[in-house]
């Protein structure tokens, strides 16, 4: 706590630039509050989208989209609408910052969209309404279906500029969509963007499909399948919906991931009993055994430099975390805490290690640093697992299940995320019950 | 003394609910040995006395007495019955995380396929296929459904 203190009196004047700063290092338990007000879009243009992608009043759309990016992240309190005085038109030339400051808004977002050759022009200022200045001002070109992304890039920009880290907005979440009772559940691959819009189904459920995991590079996906009854790790390209086997092994390959440069899977391979660590290069396709060990070693995840790997063994008799070296040398245990480790995942930030606890019958949701110090357990569930980190390393989506009762009813998955601070846990809303989320790296940068 | 009546009545309380959980796990340890399965319900049979399914505790895959029994059964059965071939199914409770369960599941069913062919049954009859938790036979969420899904199972595949 001393040390936190420490760091943020440093931090401070460093970035004394920024007026306002929202401090993202902490459970945020007063949002800073802040003024979305809808873009200003004129008559001709409103007629224009209203043709193009049936959408009335689409900067009142995108500013909606921004509005709920930001009360999502738990770090900001955008206002209600009905309170501001000034129309959006004119707020964007030139805010009265009186007004603003008397609604109690620190910062303040305003805009304008127009249709111009059968684009979406959007451009949008930030202002510090205490200071009475302008912190930003950006503008872009985009085709009209692409107003919800033109939101989420806002908020990136916004987020960014406040809380000196980038954001996590313009990113979509791939997971397994679950449907059926417990016995004889159905499960599709599903994507969604990161708010749980434009969801999209990407198989048909007529085989079980696990875990699939996000490619650095965003165009490819890695997963496991059971089709023609055979568990393989697959790879598939979620833009021209082809997939192919990784590699040609004898049994069963699961728990695929990527390596963080995209041109490697790495991923268990199950033969006689024992499940040990691969990796297979995707261009080359050749393919190296990285633990040679009796035990069940699985989950592996790289450090996002490449140089290690954290994962999953039972070589102590139990199921704990180790780090390795990328080329399998110098293992090491890493979690001595009481109660069962699994599904450890590298920090994008690489500081920390993401991982489920089970402890006297509850599951945990918790980081450790890559040496294993400073266990710190997020959330404590009936049943949750399989932690993924969004592309800032500042909050974790997960699965949560819920109980049977003795009617064998009452059961879900569904998906949640929380802040690394274990402050805003949320559900993350789904179509269906659903499980397995992984979170894309940002799609613009 | 009013204080003294209401310590003895949550005295009370506290031994009623004592004799309520020993009920509770009593109950379970009917169908349960050491937590591994021992009822008989789900299970199906390969041919008159031959069981389909062996049962584990949580975590582990060593088979037990009851188990290696109900094997050299299933062996016999095979050894009559020379040109059936079988798969053995794996399966995790859902206490566990998905991908470590896979890697049991594939561990529980060969430890059924080791023992199988230390009875003489040819590896290339059995093939082996892991679950993990995805197919569990009981949907409860209790110590006992979490003991009949931790399972191997032979099944006929022709």
């Amino acid at each position: 706590m001393l040390l936190r203190l420490l760091l943020l009196l440093i931090l401070i004047p460093i970035k004394s630039y920024a007026l306002i700063e929202v401090d993202i290092t902490r459970g945020n338990l007063n949002p800073l509050p802040v003024a979305v007000s809808p873009l200003s879009i004129d008559k001709k243009s409103n007629e224009g989208f209203k043709k193009n992608i049936k959408i009335e009043n689409l900067g009142s759309e995108i500013s909606k989209v921004v509005e709920n990016n930001l009360r999502q992240s738990g770090l900001f309190n955008p206002l209600d609408k009905n309170a501001f005085l000034q129309k959006p038109d004119i707020a964007n030339l030139k805010p009265r910052f009186e007004d603003w400051n008397l609604i109690k808004a620190q910062a303040l977002i305003t805009g304008k969209v127009s249709f111009t050759d059968e684009k979406l022009r959007v451009e949008f200022r930030l202002w510090d309404v205490l200071a009475g200045k302008e912190m930003m001002a950006l503008a872009f070109t985009t085709v009209p279906s692409n107003w919800r992304r033109v939101g989420h890039i806002i908020t990136d920009k916004v987020y960014e500029r406040l809380t000196g880290e980038k954001g996590y907005f313009d990113t979509r979440i791939i997971y397994v969509s679950e449907e059926g009772p417990k016995t004889k559940r159905i499960k599709k691959l599903a994507i969604m963007d990161q708010d749980g819009f434009n969801n999209k189904f990407l198989t048909l459920g007529n085989e079980l499909v696990l875990t699939p995991r996000f490619s650095p590079t965003n165009q490819m996906v890695t997963y496991l399948s059971y089709f023609k009854n055979l568990p393989r790790v697959y790879l598939l390209d979620i833009e021209t919906g082809l997939q192919e086997v990784v590699g040609d092994f004898p049994g069963m390959t699961f728990a695929p991931r990527f390596s963080p440069d995209g041109n490697k899977i790495i991923m268990s391979f199950a033969k006689d009993g024992n499940s040990d660590i691969y990796t297979m290069d995707l261009e080359n396709r050749i393919v190296e055994r990285v633990t040679d060990h009796p035990s069940i070693d699985t989950s592996p995840s790289y450090s996002p430099d490449g140089k290690y790997i954290c994962f999953n063994s039972d070589r102590s008799g139990y199921q704990q975390i180790y780090v390795m070296k990328s080329n399998g040398k110098n293992v090491k245990r890493i979690s001595f805490g009481k109660g069962l480790y699994g599904t450890p995942v590298w920090s994008p930030r690489g500081d920390l290690i993401a991982f489920t606890k089970l402890h006297k019958g509850k599951f945990y949701i918790g980081v450790m640093r890559t040496d294993g110090t400073g266990e710190r357990l997020l959330t404590e569930n009936y049943y949750q697992e399989a932690p993924s980190w969004s592309p800032n390393g500042r909050v974790l989506i997960f699965y949560r299940e819920t109980k049977t009762n003795s009617k064998g009813e009452g059961f879900s998955a569904k998906l949640w995320s929380i802040d690394l601070t274990g402050y805003n846990e949320k559900q993350v809303k789904t179509v269906t019950d659903a499980s397995d989320p992984s979170w894309s790296s940002l799609l613009s940068n | 003394m009013k204080l003294s009546k209401i310590l003895r009545n949550s005295f009370l309380v506290v031994l009623a609910s004592l004799v309520l959980t020993a009920c509770a796990t009593k109950k379970v340890s009917n169908q349960t040995q050491g937590d591994v399965y021992t009822g008989k319900e789900t299970i199906k049979y390969l041919a008159s006395g031959v069981k389909d399914r062996v049962f584990f505790a949580t975590n582990e895959t060593v088979l037990t007495t009851a188990s290696r029994e109900t094997l050299r059964k299933q062996a016999s059965w095979l050894r009559k019955n020379s040109k059936i071939t079988i798969v053995l199914e794996g399966h995790a409770d859902e206490r566990g995380t998905r991908e470590y369960n896979l890697a049991l599941g594939e561990r529980r069913a060969n430890s059924a396929k080791d023992y199988l062919m230390t009875y003489g049954i040819s590896s290339d009859r059995i093939s082996v296929i892991s679950y993990g938790k995805e197919r569990p036979v009981d949907s409860g969420s209790t110590p006992l459904s979490w003991s009949k899904n931790r399972r191997s199972v032979t099944v006929k595949a022709n």
